[in-house]
């Protein structure tokens, strides 16, 4: 099953390409149909989930026997909230991407293959494969922005890429380390979590650490590896910005979870208030750098530097406390913040960059914050969702993004109690930045030049309201999911101890 | 002195290869010129019976010719690679040649005798028949360079590959003198066993020898000559020097190093750890600002030699096998590449430029995604051969500890998909040029096809090909 949700986009993807480019009805309707399929078939997988049960829905084959790899696939209490985003994030963005005009059919191939590659990611249990989807999802992002982008897309482009492509070698070079220092030689995940191969070398676990820190901090985006960002998200389509922001980012903070802390804990440990003090910096730096934008779409980016640091700051937490059984729960308590931020940033910036796009993309055609005013009145619905995603993303109580930080900050306080206070300051500041972007763009007095804008239509609102519906759903209850994480980060904290 | 017992039957391979050759350089004289065309015919299923010979042909180190020359799983799995690339070239050649009026026999029967020259250096076991193996490659070479007789550019590529091809093969020839006065015998056997306590001499030769095959593979410093060359050469004979070249000389590198001096590898990985190092560098670099597709190609073709080579360096039996699937996924995507260059024309000259790609993949959106395709697999990305050949051969050099090269090579890989993406970048943006239009035909299409399928096969399902190219290693052991 789980093959089936990851490459039945790519089979989509393939059918399109052999589809005739004039028919544009059915190209949407086979990406539309695949990635829904994908979608409701993740949904039937997680009911299916048993939580606590570990690793789930294992495939395990021979892929190039001569060299070891395997095609190893499964999901836990981490990948499993991961998968489901990933798909219904896919899910929305095709069916926002439905006036795409430009090459239809490229952008939904290409939008289809980068699908199949994330999915892969959260569900590789084999590190050779795991590589391979990572760089999977490149390509197709590369192109994305190139293509489709807006006025500096080439330069956008072509800096996403590269930078990513330094950190995925450096993981290329610390998987080999792995590699080579298990006995027998495994490209296994699960064998190299149980065998700890470079336990007892630690030049060479550090060394590890910092190939797997350099690509995991660049995905994220940590300070100082954030710079791709703005330039990415600003330039990238709407449907582009959001599986950026939702999916991509967070393929580097699974990374850690999934790759640093369990296989590399010493290392991590040592290195654990260097890599939470950086996070510290994309906290204060993002919302501070956030908050002086004037470009809706630069601003959400920054605000994405600033939660990632939140999640940064929650798996830095876990790691330092990693081996000290007395802080085991506020490790645990910090992981499952961190993990539920993933999902919590993953919609609610999902949404904020929808919310852009309704703006930019059919409307006004541009993002300058101060350009707006009044529109309250006019776009009721639109300022509704807008102000249930932004209030999310400043941690208002009741809805997802609190959960997430709350946690955070609770199990992160009984580690790293110095950092974390300040930490805490960055809520200020992004509460502040939103609030006055919410100001400045609904409030006050209407500015006449955009008297003609008509609120959202069924597309936009189908994009958008399942994510605020979530967002509410969640921040009410969040014990669902909390549930699955919980016993997946507690067996880790376990297994690490 | 009675002369050797020879067993033809070890030679089946390339007796066809050679038969080939005569019969279409034969035929290209009495067929009518409308029919030259079934010259391509007579070529392919002359090329596919030798590859088939080949395959079929058996994996037991078989000695010939007193010791000259070898049959085993090298041999076989070099001159497979060595055969696909003659038959893809010639499928690459098809319409080219025939629009350019070169077609003619001689030009088939000319690639084909370089494919035996690449053929017989990999079943070298002396020295003297590496001479006649790469001779046997080079000269068909020279001459292939200089085929458009009336392009002024051509002939000037032919002249400076013949000299400096001349040049190297002088210093390759003292190499072999040297060898023979420190050992008193040109065979790989005798090398083995003075590897052990070499003379000054014996060092000496060697050098000159490695010399005389870094020139061949275009490797740093003694790559001076290729982006001229390449740039020159009518466009096909670049795609097939490309390739053939480093498969040769790939080939000897191997049976040289790898096999014959293996006891000896603390001594030259070092200084081949350096040129590979150095090759990667300014390979790469100079790459960033070609304009022209075939100087940008030349400049990668030296990049990649110095790629394989990490494989050499490594001095194992895995990095043998990680140079022989290199060498095959480098003919897969370097002739790739090529046929899509070969696909287009502007005002019926070769589009040689890159800007000339500007656009074209909407106007035919499978050539497009076949060169992002070239260009991903060429920047070493998976799920391609030519991340996957990366792959072995820098996990190869890491076993062996070699360390530094495999960074480097890391490096320099982020430099190599700057400047690949901006081909394939080029091809999907802007509008394209007037006067670049389509030249395409069943024979190159058919290239472009056998050689996408190639580069996909062997990133995403290529057990059977390593456990073939494994049997490299295998032997070794």
């Amino acid at each position: 099953m789980l093959s089936l949700i990851i490459f039945l986009p790519l089979v989509g993807g393939i059918i399109i390409l052999f589809t005739s480019k004039t028919n544009e009805t059915l190209l949407k309707g086979i990406a539309l149909g695949a990635s829904l399929a994908s979608f409701v078939l993740s949904l039937f997988m997680t009911a299916l989930f048993k939580i606590g049960g570990g690793f789930q829905f294992l495939e395990l084959g021979n892929w190039i026997p001569s060299l070891g790899i395997h095609y190893h696939l499964g999901v836990d209490g981490l990948s499993l909230p991961l998968i489901v985003l990933t798909a219904l994030l896919s899910l929305l963005s095709v069916a926002y991407s439905w006036r795409i005009e430009l090459r239809l059919k490229e952008y939904l191939f290409l939008f289809l293959l980068l699908e199949t590659g994330m999915l892969g990611v959260f569900a590789a249990l084999d590190f050779f494969l795991f590589y391979i989807f990572w760089e999977i999802t490149l390509v197709p992002m590369y192109f994305l922005i190139g293509i489709w982008g807006g006025p500096r897309k080439e330069y956008a482009a072509i800096k996403f890429f590269l930078y990513t492509l330094v950190g995925s070698l450096a993981m290329l070079l610390a998987i080999l380390v792995m590699y080579f220092n298990a006995q027998p030689h495994t490209f296994n995940m699960l064998t190299l979590i149980e065998q700890q191969p470079l336990a007892a070398k630690p030049v060479l676990a550090a060394l590890a650490f910092w190939g797997f820190f350099l690509s995991f901090a660049i995905k994220v985006p940590m300070w100082p590896f954030h710079t791709w960002l703005p330039d990415a998200h600003v330039e990238a389509p709407t449907a582009g910005s959001v599986i950026l922001a939702g999916v991509l980012l967070k393929m580097g903070t699974y990374g850690f979870v999934r790759v640093s802390l369990p296989m590399l804990p010493e290392a991590f440990r040592i290195y654990a208030p260097a890599v939470a003090v950086l996070a510290l910096l994309g906290i204060v730096y993002g919302a501070l750098v956030a908050m002086a934008q004037t470009d809706l779409k630069k601003l959400v980016a920054y605000s994405s530097v600033n939660h990632m640091g939140y999640v940064m700051l929650g798996v830095a937490s876990a790691a330092a406390a990693a081996g000290i059984p007395e802080k085991a729960v506020a490790a645990a308590t910090a992981l499952n913040g961190a993990v539920f931020e993933m999902v919590a940033h993953g919609v609610i910036t999902g949404a904020l960059f929808l919310i852009v796009g309704v703006l930019y993309d059919f409307r006004a055609h541009t993002r300058g914050v101060d350009e707006f005013g009044g529109l309250g009145a006019r776009l009721p619905m639109y300022t509704g969702i807008t102000m249930v995603a932004m209030l999310a993303s400043l941690g208002l109580p009741g809805l997802m993004g609190f959960v997430a930080e709350f946690f955070i900050f609770v199990g992160s306080f009984g580690i790293f109690p110095y950092l974390t206070v300040v930490a805490v300051t960055g809520v200020i500041f992004t509460a502040a930045m939103f609030l006055w972007t919410i100001q400045r763009i609904f409030l006050g007095p209407f500015n006449e030049r955009w008297a003609g804008l008509p609120d959202m239509d069924t597309r936009e609102k189908i994009s958008l309201v399942p994510l605020a519906v979530l967002m509410v759903i969640f921040g009410l209850y969040p014990r669902p999911l909390l549930d699955v994480i919980n016993a997946a980060m507690t067996t880790l904290v376990a297994m690490v101890r | 002195m009675t002369p050797p017992a020879v067993d033809l039957r070890l030679l089946v391979p390339e007796l066809v290869v050679t038969a080939t050759a005569v019969a279409v350089m034969l035929a290209g004289l009495f067929l009518p010129a409308g029919r030259q065309h079934l010259l391509r015919w007579l070529a392919a299923v002359g090329t596919l019976a030798a590859l088939g010979t080949t395959l079929t042909a058996g994996a037991d180190p078989t000695p010939a010719f007193a010791g000259m020359y070898v049959r085993d799983a090298l041999t076989r799995v070099i001159q497979a690679t060595a055969l696909l690339a003659v038959l893809l070239a010639q499928w690459l050649s098809g319409e080219y040649v025939e629009r350019t009026g070169l077609e003619a026999g001689e030009y088939y029967a000319l690639m084909l005798v370089a494919a035996l020259g690449a053929m017989l250096m990999a079943a070298s076991s002396d020295l003297i028949m590496l001479f006649l193996g790469l001779e046997t490659l080079s000269i068909p070479l020279y001459v292939l360079a200089a085929f458009a007789r009336t392009d002024l550019r051509s002939q000037e590529a032919g002249l400076k590959y013949f000299l400096l091809g001349a040049f190297g093969t002088a210093f390759f020839l003292y190499g072999i003198a040297l060898l023979f006065g420190a050992t008193g015998s040109t065979g790989y056997r005798a090398l083995a066993e003075h590897a052990r306590t070499p003379a000054v001499i014996f060092q000496a030769g060697l050098a000159l020898l490695t010399i005389g095959l870094a020139f061949k593979a275009a490797v740093v410093p003694f790559h001076f000559w290729a982006p001229d060359v390449y740039e020159g050469a009518p466009l096909p004979a670049t795609a097939y020097m490309s390739v053939i070249a480093k498969v040769g000389a790939f080939a000897a590198f191997l049976r040289v190093y790898v096999v014959a001096l293996a006891a000896q590898a603390g001594e030259w990985s070092t200084l081949l750890a350096a040129i590979s190092v150095l090759t990667m560098i300014v390979g790469n670099v100079a790459a960033l600002r070609q304009t022209s597709i075939k100087r940008l190609l030349a400049y990668s073709s030296i990049a990649h030699a110095g790629f394989i080579l990490t494989g050499v360096v490594a001095g194992t039996p895995s990095g043998a096998s990680a140079v022989a699937f290199y060498l095959l996924a480098y003919t897969f995507m370097t002739l790739g590449a090529f046929a899509v260059v070969l696909m287009l024309h502007r005002r019926g000259e070769e589009a040689d430029q890159i800007a000339d790609l500007t656009g074209v993949a909407w106007r035919a959106p499978a050539l497009g995604g076949a060169m992002a395709l070239f260009m991903v697999s060429l920047a070493g990305l998976p799920p391609t051969a030519g991340f996957l050949a990366k792959f072995y051969v820098f996990t190869a050099a890491l076993d062996a500890g070699q360390i530094g090269v495999v960074v480097t090579g890391v490096l320099t890989s982020v430099v190599s998909a700057y400047y690949y993406l901006r081909v394939a970048y080029t091809m999907f943006t802007g509008q394209p040029h007037e006067d670049v239009g389509f030249a395409g035909g069943r024979w190159v299409t058919a290239a472009l096809v056998t050689a996408s399928a190639g580069v996909v096969v062997l990133g995403i399902f290529p057990g059977r090909v390593i456990s073939f190219v494994q049997q490299v290693g295998q032997a070794m052991r």
